[in-house]
């Protein structure tokens, strides 16, 4: 899975940082989504799905891969 | 919302009347509660959502836009950019509000702006609001939490909880974190209570308006002059903030974070106390906390309804919403969906309810989020630990509910306990 983020539409309402917070966290001064692992590894990826979901300005997309069943 | 001239967006071109494929007769938003049923969303709206979760609306100033009930459909459009926040291009959706659409937002009020002018108001304050910054308060929201829960068991048995414990909480934080001297809660409760209150008439609620902006600027004018460590020093200082946006914001935030967190632990304490397994839950494991406080806000959606209006003609749901038309989104019945959320109407403070729409969604979605979290999620379960046998001191019919509120919840919580 490629984790990819656009903080030029980020709001940083947090619920990435809340959600799966081993993957993305929010930079000090504007609250903007940071991506700290672009290819998080399989425990993790159920709860980037769910993060990608959440996003209020849906700025998160996912890249599946074949070895992962899509979400 | 401010008490100026209103310009109507509609013009020739954009208004164009009769054409929809929506089957039904328009509907009037449904408001009135069920007997006997606090924690539910006014009747009929249920049966709205599984027949028309897209419907023709009628509003009180005559009005024909749409009703959205239907989990897919509010979140879609709260997160579509073609529909507008603009209170201008607004027609409000329950009685007592003006003929037309609505005055503009006054400077500050963020959920009153479309990007890029919102953008601009987020950008400033986001930082000050990541889940990180509102752990860091946790410690801060506990020691606050314990503070008035030692008041309360001195002053009891037999309170109410709303004052006691509800309402101090959220105002002590969001002042600490302001910069607002609770002292002067005074000056500022009244207007602020005013201004969130759906039946006052539109001079008092602008009185109000005033009433906290010129507190507000006597404040912003003391922080120009030394700027303390808090938030509004932080903007007073680093920000490219006029003097009025930053009156405007101040007043926002103010009034934002003192009845909303307010309401939740008041009116989520009342639903868990008729629900005592639930509370018991909640009292054996502190692990649920974060769980329980997303379940209820999904279950609760004190924040009920939103309104937005289409910029262009939009198609949605195989229906039409043409340019101009309001658009009044259910928050309370999207939560309540059957299609997103297995046994809606039941309180499961172990389900999963991630996904919820109580914070809202798109650009807009609460700022103040990780703030009012991070209070419930401490608030909540330390009430119950203090007193295992809380119990409300009138029957549940008797508690009076904030019908007439933005923010739903209940005016007043008479509780007690057995002394230890
Ligand atoms: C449990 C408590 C709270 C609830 C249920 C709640 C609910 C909401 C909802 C539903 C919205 C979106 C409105 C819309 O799109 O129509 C919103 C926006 C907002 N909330 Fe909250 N809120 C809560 C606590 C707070 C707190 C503590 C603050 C403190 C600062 C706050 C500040 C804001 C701000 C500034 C906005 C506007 C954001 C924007 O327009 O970009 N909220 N809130
Ligand atoms: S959830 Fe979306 S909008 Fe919020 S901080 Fe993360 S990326 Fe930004």
């Amino acid at each position: 899975m490629d984790v990819r983020v656009d903080r030029d539409r980020c709001l940083g309402a947090g619920m990435c940082a809340l959600t799966a917070p081993r993957v993305f966290d929010q930079d000090e001064e504007e609250g903007l989504v940071v991506l700290l692992d672009a290819r998080p590894p399989e425990e993790r990826r159920a709860a980037v799905r769910v993060a990608a979901g959440v996003c209020p300005a849906s700025v998160i997309t996912l890249t599946e891969h074949g070895s992962s069943p899509a979400a | 919302m401010q008490n100026v001239p209103s310009t109507r967006p509609e013009n020739a071109e954009t208004v164009k009347t009769g054409e929809t494929t929506e089957p039904g007769a328009p509907v009037t938003l449904p408001t009135q509660r069920a007997a006997g049923c606090p924690f539910d969303p006014p009747a009929g709206l249920a049966e709205l959502r599984e027949e028309r979760p897209l419907a023709r609306m009628t509003y009180p100033d005559g009005h024909v836009g749409w009703l959205a009930t239907g989990h897919s459909t509010v979140r879609a459009i709260m997160g579509d950019s073609r529909f507008s926040s603009r209170y201008e291009l607004l027609h409000y959706p329950f009685p007592g509000g003006p003929e037309g659409p609505l005055p503009s937002a006054p400077v500050g009020d963020m959920t009153g702006m479309d990007a890029p002018e919102h953008t601009r108001f987020r950008r400033i304050l986001t930082g000050k609001f990541t889940v990180r910054r509102m752990r860091q308060l946790s410690d801060r929201v506990a020691e606050i939490t314990e503070e008035r829960l030692d008041a309360m068991e001195r002053g009891g048995p037999g309170v109410d909880l709303v004052e006691a414990f509800a309402r101090p909480l959220p105002a002590l934080m969001i002042c600490e974190l302001l910069g607002v001297p609770y002292a002067d809660r005074e000056r500022f409760q009244g207007h602020a209570h005013t201004i969130m209150s759906m039946d006052v008439t539109p001079e008092d609620r602008y009185a109000a308006f005033v009433g906290l902006q010129e507190y507000m600027a006597e404040l912003v004018a003391a922080k120009r002059a030394a700027p303390s460590d808090d938030l509004l020093g932080d903007l007073a200082r680093d920000s490219d903030l006029t003097d009025e946006e930053l009156v405007g914001i101040g007043g926002f935030l103010l009034a934002a974070g003192l009845d909303t967190t307010a309401n939740m632990i008041a009116h989520g304490t009342f639903a868990l106390l008729t629900e005592p397994a639930q509370a018991d839950a909640l009292r054996a494991d502190p692990d649920l906390a974060p769980q329980a406080v997303e379940e209820l806000m999904r279950y609760l959606t004190i924040a009920h309804t939103s309104v937005k209006s289409a910029l262009v003609d939009v198609e949605l749901d195989g229906l039409l919403v043409r340019a101009g038309e309001s658009v009044t989104l259910s928050l309370e019945a999207a939560n309540r969906d059957p299609e997103r959320f297995p046994d809606p109407d039941v309180l499961d403070l172990h389900r999963k309810a991630t996904g919820h729409l109580g914070f809202g969604h798109g650009i807009h979605q609460c700022l103040g989020q990780q703030l009012a979290r991070v209070e419930l999620t401490v608030a909540l379960p330390a009430l119950l630990r203090r007193f295992p046998t809380l119990r409300l001191d009138v029957p549940a019919e008797e508690v009076p509910l904030r019908t007439d509120m933005s923010i739903y919840g209940v005016h007043r919580l008479p509780v007690t306990w057995d002394e230890a």
